[in-house]
């Protein structure tokens, strides 16, 4: 009952416990903030409009990409993966949503930013069905702790219409 | 009586995320800084749609291990309700179509696992020192195993 072996077994035991407590609160912890931040996109330019070969359009724009999410950040935050993306409706398809620019915040300071960027990855439709087009574009969060649930959320912005013809 | 709780546990975390695999441990590092090697993850299925930057488990036909990436397009098809998605790590510079069968251009449904809603740091270090380092099971299995028999309870 006192050997060595039982009050080490025991001692870890409740240093375990500890931890994933502490662990577990620190993820709680989470759930009071609440955070209010905001975005704005101006697509300045559309670079390129074109139709693939294969029959896709495809699509590259310039965009102004500014943004205050601070009020993500608690202590308990690692990093904020931030990615803007469009999205729209085809006859083929209920729903597209294609990434366009995306970025990791490591801390607070950074995370109020204002970015001039033309879309980071290739906006190609499934068809060919982007001339006119009204799309929206949204900010997503992913919000990743240094322990624990990981929060996601999003701010729409509709009204974006690309050209009606191929440039 | 150890075996069977450890069954136990682990079957009724299935049940409860609905996923194959409830607890997963990164085994490389294209999800940096996001997650790094010996992280577990902590997955979840259900039937709501696949959206962009959810962070999924997916296996690839041909691959033994499953692979956690975030995705970053997502055609949701009206007739079948079938979805096409494609992946990227975060620390990668190219998405993930490499990585699929050859010719494959998206992912479906059918090859999600789950979806990551939670972590751990470190704690998946473990069963990385024992997948790499084989002795090193052996050796605690062996003493495990001494230990239970040995003891006088």
């Amino acid at each position: 009952m006192h050997s060595f072996g039982y009050r080490a077994n025991a001692l870890l035991t409740f240093a375990v416990t500890i931890l994933a407590l502490m662990c577990a609160m620190a993820s709680v912890s989470d759930n009071f903030n609440t955070p209010t931040p905001s975005a704005q996109v101006q697509v300045l330019n559309i670079n390129w409009f074109q139709k693939q070969p294969n029959g896709n359009d495809e699509v590259s724009m310039t965009m102004n990409i500014s943004a205050d999410l601070q009020s993500l950040f608690t202590w308990n935050t690692k990093q904020v993966f931030v990615f803007l993306a469009a999205e729209y409706e085809t006859p083929k398809n209920s729903l597209n949503q294609i990434s366009l620019w995306d970025g990791i915040i490591p801390s607070k300071e950074h995370a109020k930013f204002w970015i001039h960027t033309s879309n980071k990855y290739r906006f190609i439709d499934q068809g060919s069905n982007l001339r006119g087009k009204e799309y929206n574009l949204t900010m997503h969060w992913h919000v990743m702790p240094k322990t624990g649930k990981m929060f996601a959320d999003k701010i729409v912005m509709p009204g974006y219409r690309l050209p009606q013809e191929y440039r | 009586m150890i075996v069977t709780s450890a069954l136990i546990i682990w079957k009724a975390l299935m049940c409860i995320t609905g996923s194959e695999s409830p607890v997963v441990v990164v085994l490389s590092e294209s999800m940096e800084p996001g997650f790094k090697r010996g992280d577990i993850l902590f997955l979840h299925m259900n039937r709501d749609p696949i959206r962009a930057g959810e962070i999924v488990v997916f296996n690839v036909d041909g691959r033994e291990i499953p692979i956690v990436h975030r995705v970053i397009m997502v055609h949701d098809r009206k007739d079948t309700g079938e979805v096409d998605v494609l992946t990227k790590g975060d620390k990668n510079d190219v998405d993930d179509r490499l990585l699929y069968v050859h010719g494959q251009l998206w992912l479906q449904r059918h090859h999600v696992m789950g979806r990551a809603v939670g972590f751990l740091p470190y704690v998946g270090w473990v069963t990385i020192i024992m997948t790499e380092k084989p002795i090193i099971k052996y050796i605690l299995i062996s003493a495990l195993g001494l230990l239970v028999i040995t003891s006088k309870d």
